[in-house]
């Protein structure tokens, strides 16, 4: 038998599926006396197929298996070891047709390219990948013509607002020093994102090494990794990375054996999600409380402690080491003029493939949709996708041609945001998905500006009137003000964009407001101080099931005769709904 | 009634005289507290020489910083987009009947469960989600909450 290699994803998302048991299986199968090279990884982006382990080395070339059972895996990897096809899902597979093959073809990857592919708690594997070769050229170069290369790849933060990188770094490099610092920000507060996440755990160096050519670039010694504490995994490898690189001599003093000292640390978030703007992140490291400050001064004329500062997003830094090493040229032969390079997004909700992927800037909503993301989960079909967040919007199903880059997205009235997309079907209200936005944000909002922190209060109070059916016409005006103030009211960037889910799902779904408000009906059966339950009368056989178990014993009828609701006394729990076993009960 | 706080004197001389220190030397003292009390807070303040009010406006900013005592267990149910979408209100329901919760409850009698909402896990793609202690329960319903619950209830008997 030949000696295969065999990678099981332990990324959180795999280890939540039950990689971890699989794993243990493997080990157990290796200590048995089989010759395999058993190796951990992280998250190749398939989420919806974990526990994933991959297979190479053997005469079958390449292959991924999804959702594996810890109790079969080491006979498919025998099989494997034979020559033989493992009798088992087969997503990917260099050598043949496999069922997900085609999503990864829409695929280009640069922040991505060793996720899932290297082990993340080894520097030598990142090595072996190539890593701090790109460091070791920027070393040779003149600081000035790093910042330049990187003005000229065009790369635009990837942290939601899309400012070049290039410019930002001169205005760090232009500051007086001596003291400067430059801050990654992994926040990541959007409720539906896990790009930094999944980046972080599975190849925390090569954003480590994009920060030290940077802090190089800059003039800065010192970095911080602001990283929020709901991701043991990502800092857990973040740790283990800053210490092996301080070991190998790429950070701490005289990196590399030239004058240039740079150190790293990473500080832990508490839970605000009003962090991640950058000027309440750089308060929430000086220990206070994480409140926005106005800006000038901008963060590269005082930031940290008053010295110039220079914050980017996790995915921005990870765009860096290749732009050094392929150069400012190549990156641009990627996505659009304006929006050069690729994009994160981390698909959720009802779509089929759902996980993480790195497309080229420029490619279609629908690409995305039906393509690298495999297309819906159920039968009901697409209604919207959510970009953006807390911050964003929904994008309906007619602008679905809309392509991928900052400009055009911003056109829709949604954000292109930090990469969260989540999928929505004909299941999901959107008047329901507007509430559920600005409850966040109003929980969110840190206090400081009154439009914020009141008007986003009372957005909520009117949408939660609409979704009870309480709503009245003038309601929608209402919201449009408000909208309107707290943008023009509003210090940071969390309440000039709160209104965003608002305003887009009543520019494209503004029927659905008036069916909640006139009609007093919710069409996607979401809300449910909207639903009505009704006994069928021809389905009713008189079982008292529902009777038993409704909470306020509002359903009349005894045995064996068709049993009634009390409209009045119904608090639409839906109990009798679930209880009756003979489709007796309409929900609508 | 004083407490003696003098356990937490070794955090604090690991932190004095440093910069930025107050949250990860709250962070500590509650790991080592399971919650920060106003005296807990005050005996901080004092040995440190920083303004109580200081240290009770950043516990009262972070969501991660707890004035109550807590459950044995933490039971993070994800309120992200995501999960929302997949009905995460369902589990929140199935969580609160199986804790047993009164409303504006949070913490089980027996002090075994705490409940809470956070943001988003980033396990989306697992939606719904909760994470009790440091693992992550995705794909739930609400049928498997009881099961899933016993298992640390069980724990505790032995
Ligand atoms: C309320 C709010 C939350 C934010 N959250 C994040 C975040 O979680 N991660 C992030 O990278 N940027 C976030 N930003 C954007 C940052 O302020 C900043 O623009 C970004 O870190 C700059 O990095 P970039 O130029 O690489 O995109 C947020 C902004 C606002 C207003």
């Amino acid at each position: 038998m030949t000696n295969v290699t065999v990678k099981v994803g332990l990324a959180s998302c795999g280890v939540a599926a039950g990689a971890m048991e699989v794993y243990e299986v493997l080990r157990h199968y290796q200590q048995s006396g089989a010759a395999i090279d058993l190796q951990q990884t992280a998250c190749i982006g398939m989420c919806f197929e974990e526990p994933i382990v991959e297979l190479s080395g053997g005469t079958l070339g390449t292959l991924s298996l999804g959702k594996v059972e810890p109790e079969r895996i080491a006979d498919w990897v025998e099989d494997y070891r034979r020559g033989e096809l493992p009798q088992a899902n087969i997503i990917l597979a260099e050598k043949q047709e496999a069922t997900r093959n085609s999503l990864l073809d829409g695929q280009t990857r640069i922040v991505l390219r060793n996720c899932g592919v290297i082990d993340p708690k080894s520097i030598a594997a990142y090595e072996a990948a190539g890593g701090y070769i790109a460091l070791q050229k920027a070393l040779s170069m003149k600081p000035e013509d790093i910042v330049e290369e990187v003005k000229s790849s065009g790369l635009r933060g990837r942290g939601g607002a899309g400012f070049s990188t290039g410019l930002k770094w001169s205005f760090a490099a232009r500051a007086k020093g001596p003291k400067k610092y430059v801050v990654c920000n992994a926040d990541e507060g959007d409720p539906g994102a896990f790009m930094d996440r999944s980046t972080l755990e599975g190849d925390p160096h090569n954003v480590i090494e994009g920060m030290i050519i940077g802090a190089y670039a800059m003039g800065a010694d010192e970095g911080y990794i602001y990283c929020r504490a709901e991701y043991p995994m990502a800092i857990a490898h973040l740790k283990i990375a800053i210490e092996a690189a301080k070991a190998k001599g790429y950070l701490g003093k005289h990196i590399m054996g030239t004058d240039f000292n740079f150190e790293l640390h990473i500080k832990e978030g508490a839970g605000a999600f009003v962090c991640g703007e950058e000027t309440a992140l750089m308060q929430s490291i000086e220990g206070k409380r994480g409140m926005p400050t106005i800006r000038p001064p901008f963060p590269a004329e005082s930031g940290l402690w008053g010295c110039p500062t220079n914050i980017n997003n996790v995915e921005t830094w990870a765009n860096i080491t290749w732009i050094i090493t392929n150069g400012a040229d190549e990156f641009r032969k990627i996505g659009t003029d304006k929006s050069p390079g690729t994009k994160v997004f981390a698909l959720a909700g009802k779509i089929a493939g759902s996980g993480l992927i790195e497309v080229p800037m420029g490619i279609p909503l629908k690409d995305i949709i039906y393509k690298v993301g495999g297309g819906m989960k159920t039968e009901k079909p697409f209604k919207a996708v959510q970009m953006g967040g807390p911050s964003g919007g929904c994008i309906p199903a007619s602008l679905l041609d809309t392509i991928v880059d900052y400009d055009s997205i911003n056109a829709t009235g949604a954000i292109m945001g930090s990469g969260g997309m989540v999928v929505m079907d004909e299941g999901t209200c959107m008047v329901d998905v507007a509430r559920f936005f600005l409850n966040f944000t109003q929980n969110e909002s840190c206090g400081k500006c009154t439009f914020c922190r009141i008007g986003t209060r009372r957005m909520l109070e009117i949408l939660t009137r609409i979704t009870e059916g309480k709503g009245e016409m003038e309601d929608i005006t209402r919201l449009e003000e408000l909208a309107t103030n707290i943008i023009k009211g509003s210090l940071c960037g969390l309440g000039q964009t709160a209104p965003n889910p608002v305003l887009t799902t009543l520019r494209y779904f503004r029927d659905e407001y008036l069916a909640h408000i006139q009609d007093k009906r919710c069409p996607a059966g979401v809300c449910t101080s909207l639903l009505r339950f009704e006994v069928i009368e021809d389905k009713c056989i008189g079982c008292t099931a529902c009777a038993r178990k409704c909470p306020v014993a509002c359903i009349s009828g005894s045995v064996k005769q068709v049993h009634k609701i009390d409209q009045e006394k119904c608090i639409r729990c839906g109990a009798c709904f679930s209880a009756c076993k003979f489709n007796a009960i309409r929900k609508g | 009634m004083e407490q003696d706080f003098s356990q937490l004197d070794a955090i604090l001389g690991m932190y004095r005289g440093k910069p930025g220190i107050l949250i990860p030397l709250m962070q500590e003292a509650q790991n080592l507290l399971g919650y920060l009390s106003k005296d807990a807070m005050r005996y901080i303040a004092q040995k440190m020489n920083i303004p109580a009010a200081d240290i009770y406006g950043v516990a009262t900013f972070y969501s991660m910083f707890k004035l109550k005592p807590q459950g044995k267990h933490i039971v993070r149910i994800c309120k992200g987009t995501a999960c929302h979408v997949s009905d995460a209100d369902g589990i929140k329901e199935a969580l609160v009947e199986a804790m047993q919760l009164e409303k504006g409850e949070d913490t089980t009698k027996d002090m075994n469960f705490t409940l809470m909402e956070v943001a988003c896990l980033g396990c989306c793609s697992l939606a719904p989600v909760i994470m009790i202690d440091d693992t992550t329960y995705g794909k739930l319903t609400p049928e498997a909450i009881p099961g899933i619950l016993e298992r640390y209830a069980f724990v505790e008997e032995q």
